[in-house]
C-alpha cells in the first residue's frame, strides 16, 4: 500500500501533507510513502529528510500513481485528470462548493475523503484539520491585523504618556475565533467576542474576554457543533450590536461560517466606514465570500483608512507548522482507516464515514445527519482555583504530630473527667461540647462581609447572662443588688446589640 | 410554670440563636436571622421572668425597661466608624455581668450541693469570675483605646510576662483557697476578680492599635466563655449553649484575623507589636525609585480611560469620612460602564468586617464589594487600583522580602494593575511601621493630601467631564 504525497499546485500554497515526522509514522503502519520532488521545500523540508525517514522520492507521475494521494487543497484539474479508478484520494474537498470537481473524480472512480469533512466529535479532533488549522489562523489573523496597524496592543503608562489599550472583537469563538482571542489577550488588547451559541460563554471568558449579548433569547447551536442561522429578529439586533461596536473597536476579526453556505455578512460597508482610520477588519471566512461587505478574498484593501484583509493562505503562510498539524492529522486518518495491512473505507466507522465523500466513484455526500452532542473544543484549561470559593472551616488532609498528641491529650482528659464528675456535671459538659461544635460550623460559614454585625449580635446574645442575674434576685438584698445590676448591665447589651445589628444590616443591599 | 416548660423554652431558644448566627451567612438572610435571635432573647427572658416571678418586683422591670432604654439610644446613636468601641464595651457589659452573677451566686447558692459536685460547682464559680472580670477590664481598656482616651500605643512593662504569669499563679492559689476552705471565700473571690481584672488591664494595654481587631474579637470570645462558665455554675443549659456558640464565633474571627495578619494568636495576645511605629524603615530594605506625586486631574484622566477600577479602602477612608464622596464616583463610574469593586482585606478597618459596614452605610451595594480572596487573582486585569488610606494590607515586601516584619501574610496585589493611584496623608510609614515599596512602583502615583479632600476633587472633575459629553465607552453594553 502506498500513499503518494504531490507537491501543491495551487500558487501561494507552501503546506505540504506530510513531513519526515509523519512518514516515519506512516512507515510504522505499514505504508510505502512516496514523496513528489521538492514537495516540502516551500514549507521548510527538503528532499533527503524526507529520504533519512523512509519516504521514496518520485516525479509528478510516479506520485499519482500511488494507491492513496494525501494532499492539502482540493486536486486542480490537471490533477484529477491523473486519477485511475481504485486510487483514494485525501485532501480539502468542499464538495459542497465543487460539485464539478466531485462529478469528475466520480467519474474516474475513485475514493475520496474530505479533510474539511470531518465529524465534530470529541474522537475525530485528532484528524480535525479545519480545528488544526483555524487554530492558526485565528493567531495568524491578530499577528495580519497588528503587522498593518500603527500601535500596539497592550496599554500602558509611560514617562511620554499613556498608550490606551487596543479594542479588538471577535465575531464567532469557534476554533479560530478563540485562538484569536488568545493571542489578542496575550498581546494586551481588551477583547469582546461574539457568537450566536450561548454555550461557548464560558469558553470565551476563561480566554479572558468579555462575551457580547443581544438582548434576544435565542440559541444558534446547530448541529455538529457549529452555528445555525439565525431568525431575521436576531439578526438585526446582532448587526446593531456589530455597528456600535465597529465606532468603538480598533480591530474585527470575523470566523463566521455555516457550513455548506455563503458566509453570513455580518460587517456592511456603513459599518467599516464608522471604523476609526487605520483600524483593521480580518476576514476569515474571505474563502466563503466574506463576513464583511468590502473583503476581496486573498488580498488587502484599505478602505478609507481602514485595512480590509480578506486573506486565504493563513495557515499557509505558517507553512512549517501548518504543515506539521495537517500531516499529522493526515497519520491520524490513516490509522482509523486500519493502517497499511486493513485499510478499507469502512462505511460504520463514525470519523471516516462522514469524511467520505466518493467510495469507487459513488457518491456518498451529504452523510447522513449527525446524531449526539457536538464536542466543545475547550483549547485552554480552566484556571485552577488557588482559594475555595466557599468559606468553610480549614480541612485538615494529613494529622500533624501536633494534631495526634492534642488528640490523646483531649481522650486522657475526657477518661479524667468520666472518672470524678459526677452524672450531673456530665449532662451540662455534653451540651457544651456540643454546642461549641455547633458554633464551629455555623460562625464559619458566616460570609467575611458580616463580621461585624456578626460580632454585636454575639454581643448581643451574649446578654442571655440576663438571666443569671434574673435567677439571683429571689436571695438576700446583697445577691439582690448585685442581681439587679447583672440584669440592667445585660440589657443594655441586649437591646443595644440586636438593635444596632438590625441598622447596620438594614445597610447592606444589592 | 413547670421545669419542663422551662426546659423547652430554653431548647427554642436557643436554637433560635443558631439560626440568628446561621442567618449571618448571606446578606439578604441576616436581618431574618437577628430576628431570629431577638425572638429567642425574648423567649428565654419572659419564661424565666414567669419561673422566678420577676413580675412582682417593679425594681427588677424598672432597670429593665430603663436598660433597654439606654440602649436603643446608644444602638440609634452610634455611628458606624464607632462601632469597635461600641463593641468593646458592650463586651465589658457581659464580663461585668458574669461577674456579678457569680459573686451574688455564691452569696446566695441556688441549690446546696455536696461533695464533688460542690467542688465542681465552687471551681465553676472562679472559672466565671476570672473570665468575666478579665472581660470587663480587657473590654474597657480596648474601648478606650480605640476611643483614643487611652494611647494606642502598646504599654510595655519590663517582665510583663513573668508579670502576667504570676498575677495567673496567684488566681489559682486563690482558687484553691476558695475552693478549698470556705472559710476566706468571699474574700478570696473578691481577690479573684480583682488580680484577673487586672490582668486584663494589663494584657490590652500591652497590644499595639494594629492588633485592636484581634483583640475585640478574642474578648468577644471570652465573654461567650464567661456566659458558659456561669451557666455551668448555675446548671442552665441556655447559658451553656449561648455561651459556647459566641465563645466559638469570637476564636473564629481571631484566628482569622491572625492568619491575615501571618501572626500567631499567642504572638498578638502577649503584644508588642507596631513598637516601630513612626520610626524609621525596618527590613533593612533601602528603597529604589522614587515616589511620584499626580494631581486629580490626571486621575479622573485615568479613570475615564479605565475599563475596570478595584478600590482598596483602609481604616484611613474611614478616618476622614471619604466613605461617601467615593460611593458618589463609584456611580459615576458605574453608570459610565466601567467595572468598579471593591478589594477588602480581613484586617482592614478596626473590627473584622468593619469596612463592609462603612460600605453598605455609604449605600454601596454589597455584591461589588468583594473579600481578599475572591479578588486578589483580577488585580493583574484592572485598568487602575485605588488605594485610599489603606497601606500595610497593600505592601508588597509581606511577600516579596522575608526579613519584613509583615513577610508571609497575605496582601492585596494592587502593584499588579495596570496603574496604581495611592491616596495619603503624608510621607510616612503604615500602622506596621514598615516602608512599603509599592509607592516606589513605576506603575503608582501618590496623591497627596486627606483623603476627603482628594476624592471631593475627583468627584467635582469627574461630574463636569460626564456633563461635557464624555466618549460614551462601552455605549452596546
Amino acid at each position: 500500500m502506498r500513499v503518494g504525497v504531490p507537491r501543491e499546485t495551487l500558487p501561494g500554497e507552501r503546506r505540504v501533507a506530510a513531513t519526515p515526522d509523519s512518514v516515519k509514522k506512516l512507515v510504522k503502519l505499514g505504508f510505502d510513502v512516496t514523496i513528489e520532488q521538492d514537495a516540502g521545500l516551500a514549507a521548510g523540508f527538503d528532499d533527503a529528510s524526507y529520504a533519512a525517514a523512509g519516504a521514496t522520492l518520485a516525479d509528478r507521475a510516479g506520485t499519482w500513481s500511488s494507491d492513496i494521494i494525501a494532499k492539502v487543497r482540493p486536486p486542480g484539474d490537471d490533477e484529477v485528470d491523473r486519477l485511475t479508478a481504485g486510487q483514494t484520494i485525501i485532501s480539502y474537498l468542499y464538495p459542497a462548493f465543487n460539485t464539478d470537481l466531485v462529478g469528475k473524480m466520480s467519474a474516474r472512480g475513485v475514493s475520496a475523503l474530505g479533510m474539511d469533512q470531518v465529524p465534530r466529535i470529541t474522537r475525530a479532533q485528532k484528524v480535525d484539520a479545519l480545528s488544526s488549522m483555524g487554530n492558526l489562523s485565528g493567531y495568524r489573523a491578530v499577528i495580519e491585523a497588528v503587522n498593518v496597524m500603527q500601535r500596539p496592543l497592550r496599554g500602558q503608562s509611560t514617562a511620554a504618556g499613556k498608550i490606551h489599550p487596543c479594542r479588538v472583537l471577535v465575531i464567532g469563538a469557534g476554533v479560530a475565533g478563540l485562538a484569536a482571542i488568545g493571542a489578542a489577550r496575550a498581546l494586551g488588547a481588551i477583547v469582546r467576542a461574539f457568537d450566536t451559541r450561548p454555550a461557548v460563554k464560558d469558553q470565551v471568558t476563561s480566554m479572558g474576554a468579555e462575551f457580547l449579548e443581544v438582548q434576544i433569547d435565542e440559541d444558534g447551536s446547530g448541529t455538529g457543533g457549529y452555528a445555525k442561522e439565525m431568525s431575521p429578529a436576531f439578526i438585526a439586533a446582532e448587526m446593531a450590536l456589530f455597528a456600535a461596536q465597529a465606532r468603538e473597536v480598533d480591530i474585527i476579526i470575523t470566523t463566521a461560517l455555516i457550513p455548506g453556505r455563503r458566509a453570513p455578512i455580518l460587517i456592511t460597508a456603513d459599518m467599516v466606514a464608522s471604523m476609526k482610520r487605520g483600524s483593521v477588519v480580518v476576514d476569515l471566512a474571505a474563502e466563503q465570500h466574506g463576513n464583511c461587505e468590502l473583503t476581496k478574498a486573498g488580498e488587502a484593501v484599505d478602505v478609507n483608512g481602514v485595512t480590509v484583509i480578506g486573506y486565504t493562505d493563513l495557515p499557509s503562510r505558517m507553512a512549517h507548522q501548518a504543515s506539521n498539524l495537517y500531516a499529522t492529522n493526515i497519520v491520524h486518518l490513516l490509522a482509523e482507516m486500519g493502517g497499511a495491512e486493513k485499510f478499507e473505507l469502512s462505511e460504520t466507522n463514525d470519523i471516516v464515514r462522514p469524511m467520505t465523500v466518493l467510495k469507487a466513484g459513488e457518491l456518498l455526500w451529504p452523510p447522513p445527519k449527525p446524531s449526539g452532542t457536538p464536542a466543545h473544543v475547550t483549547p485552554h484549561a480552566a484556571k485552577a482555583h488557588l482559594f475555595s470559593e466557599e468559606h468553610g472551616p480549614p480541612v485538615f488532609e494529613k494529622m500533624t504530630a501536633f494534631s495526634r498528641r492534642s488528640l490523646i491529650l483531649v481522650g486522657l482528659c475526657l477518661f479524667g473527667i468520666g472518672l470524678t464528675a459526677p452524672p450531673t456535671f456530665l449532662t451540662h459538659f455534653t451540651v457544651f461540647v456540643l454546642a461549641c461544635f455547633i458554633g464551629y460550623q455555623v460562625i464559619w460559614s458566616v460570609t467575611p462581609a458580616l463580621h461585624t454585625p456578626l460580632m454585636s449580635v454575639t454581643n448581643a446574645i451574649s446578654g442571655i447572662i440576663v438571666i443569671g442575674g434574673m435567677f439571683q434576685i429571689g436571695g438576700g438584698s446583697a445577691a439582690r443588688i448585685l442581681g439587679i445590676a447583672a440584669i440592667l448591665l445585660a440589657t443594655i447589651n441586649i437591646a443595644g446589640g440586636f438593635l444596632v445589628t438590625q441598622r447596620m444590616l438594614r445597610m447592606f443591599h444589592r | 410554670m413547670t421545669p419542663s416548660l422551662l426546659a423547652t423554652s430554653y431548647i427554642g431558644a436557643g436554637v433560635l440563636f443558631i439560626m440568628s448566627l446561621k442567618g449571618l451567612s448571606h446578606p439578604e438572610t441576616a436581618r431574618r436571622g437577628n430576628l431570629f435571635g431577638a425572638i429567642g432573647m425574648i423567649v428565654a427572658v419572659l419564661a424565666v421572668a414567669i419561673q422566678v416571678g420577676l413580675a412582682t418586683s417593679p425594681l427588677v422591670i424598672g432597670s429593665i425597661l430603663v436598660a433597654a432604654l439606654i440602649g436603643a439610644v446608644v444602638a440609634a446613636r452610634v455611628s458606624m466608624t464607632a462601632m469597635p468601641q461600641l463593641v468593646a464595651i458592650l463586651h465589658s457589659f457581659v464580663g461585668a455581668a458574669a461577674v456579678l452573677v457569680g459573686l451574688s451566686n455564691h452569696l446566695q447558692p441556688a441549690i446546696s450541693l455536696v461533695g464533688a459536685e460542690a467542688t465542681i460547682h465552687d471551681v465553676e464559680t472562679v472559672l466565671g469570675v476570672f473570665i468575666g472580670s478579665l472581660t470587663f477590664t480587657g473590654s474597657v481598656v480596648a474601648w478606650g483605646k480605640l476611643q483614643g482616651v487611652i494611647h494606642s500605643k502598646p504599654l510595655l512593662l519590663p517582665g510583663r510576662h513573668l508579670l502576667n504569669l504570676a498575677m495567673l499563679v496567684a488566681c489559682v492559689w486563690l482558687g484553691v483557697i476558695f475552693v478549698g476552705t470556705g472559710v476566706q471565700a468571699m474574700p478570696a473571690l473578691l481577690a479573684i476578680t480583682v488580680v484577673s481584672g487586672v490582668i486584663g488591664i494589663h494584657l490590652v494595654m500591652a497590644i499595639g492599635g494594629a492588633d485592636m481587631p484581634v483583640v475585640v474579637s478574642m474578648l468577644n470570645s471570652y465573654s461567650g466563655w464567661a456566659a458558659s462558665a456561669a451557666g455551668f455554675m448555675l446548671s442552665n443549659d441556655l447559658l451553656i449553649i449561648t455561651g459556647a456558640l459566641v465563645g466559638s464565633s469570637g476564636a473564629i474571627l481571631s484566628y482569622i484575623m491572625c492568619k491575615a495578619m501571618n501572626r500567631s494568636f499567642v504572638s498578638v495576645i502577649l503584644g508588642g507589636f507596631g513598637v516601630e511605629e513612626g520610626t524609621a524603615p525596618v527590613g533593612g530594605a533601602i528603597m529604589e525609585g522614587e515616589m511620584i506625586a499626580t494631581t486629580a486631574d490626571e486621575v479622573v484622566e485615568l479613570l475615564r480611560e479605565a475599563q475596570s477600577v478595584i478600590i482598596v479602602p483602609g481604616y484611613g477612608m474611614a478616618v476622614a469620612q471619604a466613605q461617601h464622596p467615593v460611593r458618589a464616583i463609584v456611580d459615576v463610574l458605574r453608570s459610565r460602564g466601567t467595572l468598579v469593586r471593591f478589594a477588602i482585606h480581613p484586617v482592614a478597618g478596626r473590627l473584622p468586617g468593619h469596612m463592609n459596614v462603612l460600605l453598605a452605610e455609604a449605600n454601596l451595594p454589597y455584591d461589588i464589594v468583594l473579600e481578599m480572596d475572591e479578588i486578589n487573582e483580577d488585580f493583574e486585569k484592572t485598568d487602575v487600583v485605588l488605594v485610599i488610606g489603606a497601606n500595610d494590607i497593600v505592601n508588597p515586601s509581606a511577600l516579596e522580602d522575608p526579613s519584613s516584619p509583615i513577610a508571609g501574610m497575605p496582601v492585596l496585589p494592587a502593584w499588579e494593575a495596570e496603574s496604581c493611584i495611592v491616596f495619603k496623608r503624608g510621607r510616612g510609614a503604615g500602622y506596621a511601621g514598615v516602608e512599603n515599596p509599592l509607592f516606589f512602583k513605576s506603575k503608582t502615583r501618590m496623591l497627596y493630601g486627606d483623603a476627603k479632600t482628594s476624592v471631593d476633587a475627583i468627584l467635582e472633575l469627574l461630574k463636569v467631564g460626564a456633563d461635557a459629553g464624555a466618549p460614551a465607552v462601552g455605549s452596546a453594553r
